[in-house]
């Protein structure tokens, strides 16, 4: 699901295509989405000298296949690592705190690997960081799963505006934005392409 | 007393003329009639139908007893709105309509009320209670003259009790009016069995729960030569059935309703119980064989089975709503956009089923009268040409049961005359001077 | 999805995303901690005008696991019993806030009455109205079916799937039974084939139009049309001869005619499941032997209703309100 403010006096403006739109700019393209999930892999291995306990939670849908990318990575590098084991998925769904005021949302799965997460280093992974309310529902959602010795977040895009007292471990790209701009992460696995666009606003 | 020129109206909606009304006749028609109308108000009839007024043969009135859902008096006067100069008011009161005692006053409080001349219809039995015939000879012979009888809402269900009711109303040429349903087949039963009956779950009215009273009572009504009456028949199968007993010289009249001429037990999927009503909304093909049998005249009328309900017995869900809907108001729009606009019927055969024929079948004498000189001048003057969103907050009627909301129908009364006296005038209630109602009125 | 009132309403899609939805509240009552915050702060109210502690307990675990605040109102030792009417009922409730109402009546229609009058702003969930209508067990049945006769019983494989194909027979007192009503338009609306299987005294008069065969022989359904699913429906034994009408002359006659017995089981496909919406009259319509065997799904079904009713107050509770002034999906 792409990020960004909606109008609030057009709640029901519909869905964009997911190709580029005409006023899309793109801020990031393969390349450098490529090369900033390499530099967060990297990152994640140095901060926890390792991938000893690490576990890596994707949150649907765009959170999810950027998780499998990363753990790739890691298993580039470590080579003892098992990437089909590092991966679990965290659908917060349910834990949102804004669902009376959405279309109802479909639930994804929640997938744990199969070490579980209790005393685990626990990476959550999303496409766009911005109020911080997802990460809060995360947070919540991982509460009731278990008990991780540690969690981190990482985000291809920071977008800011945080109205939670949340910051990333990892960033793959700081993306200055006005809130009436619309920031939208395309990935091959979920949209047929990488890219990261960003439209609407004065820009 | 006022002399009044109704002029421009085309009596039986054939030829264009004048009809004078004084001293409580028609004092003349055609070109005579202006010419004595030197003093007389003018109705401007223009483009209108002149017809006898109208006679109901099966109207609820609620007093005694349920006077929040409506009084003599405002059913009356919702009556005279819809065009009528007289109803009978059925026997299911409380007390029941089953002593001249009851009988008498409800004719006393109808007189007074002077709207329409209000008829009483007696109970066959007892309370209702279909065991013992109630004292049907008083009431006949009591001040409200009661010639029609019936147990309405019920039915009169043992064939014994039928049969002697049959026998001995032939003593004062009354008449049985029977509620045709087989309480048996038809316990705790909703709507009309068929197909939406089975979706919606509500328990089925089946058609032969009707047609099955109806043809045992033809065949008792010619066994023992009495005079029978079908109140709102609602079958294909019943109109079957009646064809059948006229054809064979049986003496059976039969009615149809408004309401199962223009609506189709579709209308009970949202579950309104405004659509809730006893005999229940038929199916398509039945309510085109009613409207077949009224337009070939084996259904001798139309009566409105007028059913006022408080809005407590009808806001509600289905199963705890009560029986029935208004229909005075709206009778004669229905029956002209089922049959009259679609030409199945003309304005004389709209006389005679809704004026004549009742009033005959009712032994009221001096309604259902032909439009002609000397005649009492129960009149309605109607003009077909305008049409209406049925509002029934709007209605003169206390109740607001009206199946036909938010539809628009044809027609309006522009004026109603009982016995010379306009209770109707430019589509306005016109009180009597002698009623004691007088100041309420605009 | 505004009210879910019968499943004759639902579309296969939106059927569908109800058995999904129902599979993923599924998975979450294996956790260790069962409760979800989704719906803290909304009050269901469970509006019983009949006795149905099963069902009432279904939905009351259902609104408690996703934190929503739940009122059981019941006819019995309330001011329903004091006369009081569904539409002063139903202003009390919205006077108290409700932001859905499940409601139970012996009335057909009566949730549909309480959804279009106005009475209340909540959504109405439609637990069972008199002879009509009962769609989460439809639902729960249909989610059982999905799970064991669709796919590879997983979660993730039947996602998305419908139960085209899936031959099921219901077999009793189908004249009087919502949830035949509720599962002939579900089970069509998901592509399964249904027969019912009934005495001629318990089919309604105009069946003639439901999606779905009729019959009157059990045993030649068993043989001839091998169902992958067997519903037995509850059968009353006031129904029998007397006083509830004599819709069929004695208990025995019913059970040699109707019931599912060992030798019918036995005739059953392999795969076939045994479900029954209960409670059950053991010796009636199923035998001791066919409820208790491995192919009865009975008991689970019980759990699946938990699922299907969490979905269902989910899918009802937790989507748009117009005029909202908050940021659309604020990461």
């Amino acid at each position: 699901m792409s990020s960004g403010p909606a109008a609030p006096a057009q709640p029901s403006e519909p869905p964009e295509p997911t190709g580029s739109a005409p006023t899309a700019t793109e801020v990031l393209g393969p390349h450098e989405i490529a090369r900033a999930l390499t530099r967060i892999a990297h990152e994640i291995l140095e901060r926890n000298k390792g991938a000893a306990d690490l576990v890596l939670l994707g949150i649907p849908t765009r959170g999810l296949p950027l998780a499998h990318r990363l753990a790739a990575r890691l298993a580039e590098v470590e080579a003892t690592v098992d990437p089909a084991a590092l991966v679990g998925s965290l659908d917060i769904t349910m834990y949102r705190d804004d669902l009376r005021h959405h279309p109802t949302r479909t639930i994804g799965a929640t997938v744990l690997p199969p070490g579980g997460i209790d005393g685990r280093v626990v990476v959550l992974v999303d496409d766009v960081l911005f109020s911080g309310r997802t990460i809060r529902a995360a947070l919540d959602a991982l509460n009731d799963l278990g008990r991780p010795r540690v969690v981190q977040l990482a985000a291809l895009v920071d977008r800011g505006h945080r109205e939670l007292p949340i910051r990333p471990d990892y960033v793959g790209k700081n993306l200055p934005t006005s809130t009436a701009e619309r920031v939208r992460v395309l990935l091959t696995e979920t949209d047929g392409a990488d890219a990261v666009l960003i439209d609407g606003g004065a820009r | 007393m006022t002399t009044y020129l109704i002029r421009g109206g085309r009596p039986y909606g054939e030829d264009v003329a004048d009809v004078l009304v004084r001293d409580g006749v028609v004092a003349a028609i055609g070109p005579d009639a202006a010419a004595g109308a030197d003093e007389a108000v003018v109705v401007d009839a223009d483009g209108c139908v002149v017809l006898p007024g109208l006679v109901d043969l099966h109207t609820h009135l609620r007093e005694p007893g349920r006077e929040d859902a409506e009084t003599i008096e405002t059913g009356t006067r919702a009556a005279a709105l819809g065009g009528f100069t007289a109803v009978h008011a059925m026997a299911n009161t409380s007390p029941v309509a089953d002593t001249a005692g009851v009988v008498e006053q409800v004719w006393r409080i109808g007189r007074d009320s002077g709207w329409v001349d209000v008829h009483p219809v007696g109970a066959v039995s007892v309370g209702l209670a279909g065991e013992h015939l109630a004292e049907l000879g008083a009431m006949a012979d009591s001040a409200a003259h009661v010639r029609v009888f019936s147990d309405d809402g019920k039915c009169v269900h043992d064939p014994v009790l039928m049969r002697r009711a049959l026998e001995y109303v032939k003593a004062f040429d009354g008449v049985i009016a029977q509620h045709s349903q087989d309480p048996r087949l038809t316990e705790g039963s909703q709507m009309h069995e068929g197909e939406i009956s089975a979706q919606l779950g509500l328990a089925g009215w089946p058609s032969v729960a009707e047609e099955a009273i109806i043809a045992r009572d033809v065949l008792l009504a010619d066994h023992v030569g009495s005079r029978l009456h079908v109140c709102h028949l609602s079958t294909a199968g019943s109109v079957e059935i009646i064809r059948w007993a006229k054809a064979r010289g049986i003496d059976v009249t039969a009615e149809a309703t408004p309401h199962h001429l223009g609506l189709t037990d579709d209308l009970v999927r949202g579950y309104d119980p405004v659509f809730k009503v006893n005999p229940p909304l038929r199916t398509a093909a039945d309510v085109e064989a009613v409207r077949a049998g009224v337009a070939d005249g084996t259904i001798d009328i139309v009566a409105t089975d007028h059913a006022p309900h408080t809005v407590e017995d009808k806001d509600c869900e289905w199963a705890a709503a009560a029986f029935g809907m208004t229909g005075l108001e709206t009778a004669l729009p229905v029956v002209q956009l089922t049959l009259v606009d679609t030409g199945r019927l003309s304005w004389r055969d709209v006389a005679r089923t809704m004026s004549e024929a009742p009033a005959r079948i009712g032994r009221v004498t001096d309604q259902g009268r032909p439009v002609a000189v000397g005649e009492p001048a129960n009149l309605l003057v109607w003009d077909p040409r305008s049409t209406r969103v049925v509002d029934p907050t709007a209605q003169a009627t206390m109740s607001t049961n009206s199946p036909f909301r938010g539809r628009e129908l044809p027609g309006h009364t522009v004026a109603t005359f009982l016995r010379g006296r306009p209770t109707v005038l430019d589509g306005r209630l016109v009180p009597a001077p002698t009623s004691h109602l007088q100041e309420e009125e605009s | 999805m505004k009210h879910l009132l019968s499943t004759a309403d639902l579309s296969r899609d939106e059927a569908v995303l109800i058995l999904d939805t129902a599979a993923q509240m599924a998975a979450t009552q294996e956790r260790a901690i069962k409760k979800l915050p989704t719906l803290r702060g909304r009050t269901v109210v469970n509006l019983f005008y009949e006795d149905s502690t099963r069902t009432r307990i279904s939905f009351e675990t259902a609104a408690k696991r996703l934190s929503a605040d739940v009122i059981n109102f019941s006819a019995k030792g309330s001011s329903v019993s004091k006369g009081e009417s569904l539409k002063d009922t139903a202003l009390t409730l919205q006077a108290m806030g409700a932001d859905a109402v499940v409601i139970r009546h012996p009335a057909s229609g009566a949730p549909h009455t309480l959804a279009t009058s106005g009475w209340t702003q909540g959504a109405v969930l439609n637990a069972g109205d008199g002879t009509h209508q009962h769609p989460t067990q439809a639902l729960l049945d249909a989610y059982t079916m999905r799970r064991h006769l669709v796919g590879e019983s997983g979660i993730a494989d039947v996602a998305g799937r419908d139960l085209a194909g899936l031959r099921v027979a219901i077999v009793g007192d189908v004249l009087h039974s919502r949830v035949a009503r509720s599962n002939v338009d579900l089970l069509h609306t998901l592509g399964a084939e249904v027969t019912l299987v009934a005495p001629p005294t318990l089919l309604p008069v105009g069946i003639a139009p439901w999606p779905c065969r009729v019959s009157y022989d059990l045993d030649a359904v068993v043989t001839d049309e091998r169902p992958d699913a067997i519903m037995m429906l509850r059968v009353q034994r006031e129904r029998m001869s007397n006083a509830g009408g004599g819709f069929f002359p004695s208990a025995v006659e019913y059970t040699r005619r109707y019931g599912l017995d060992a030798r019918r089981m036995a005739r059953l496909p392999e795969h076939a499941i045994v479900m029954h919406p209960g409670p059950m009259n053991r010796g009636l319509e199923i035998s001791a032997t066919a409820a208790d065997s491995p192919r009865a799904v009975i008991v689970e079904q019980v759990a699946n209703g938990v699922a299907v009713r969490m979905a269902a107050l989910y899918l009802l509770l937790a989507q748009e309100t117009p005029g909202s002034t908050l940021q659309e999906d604020a990461r």
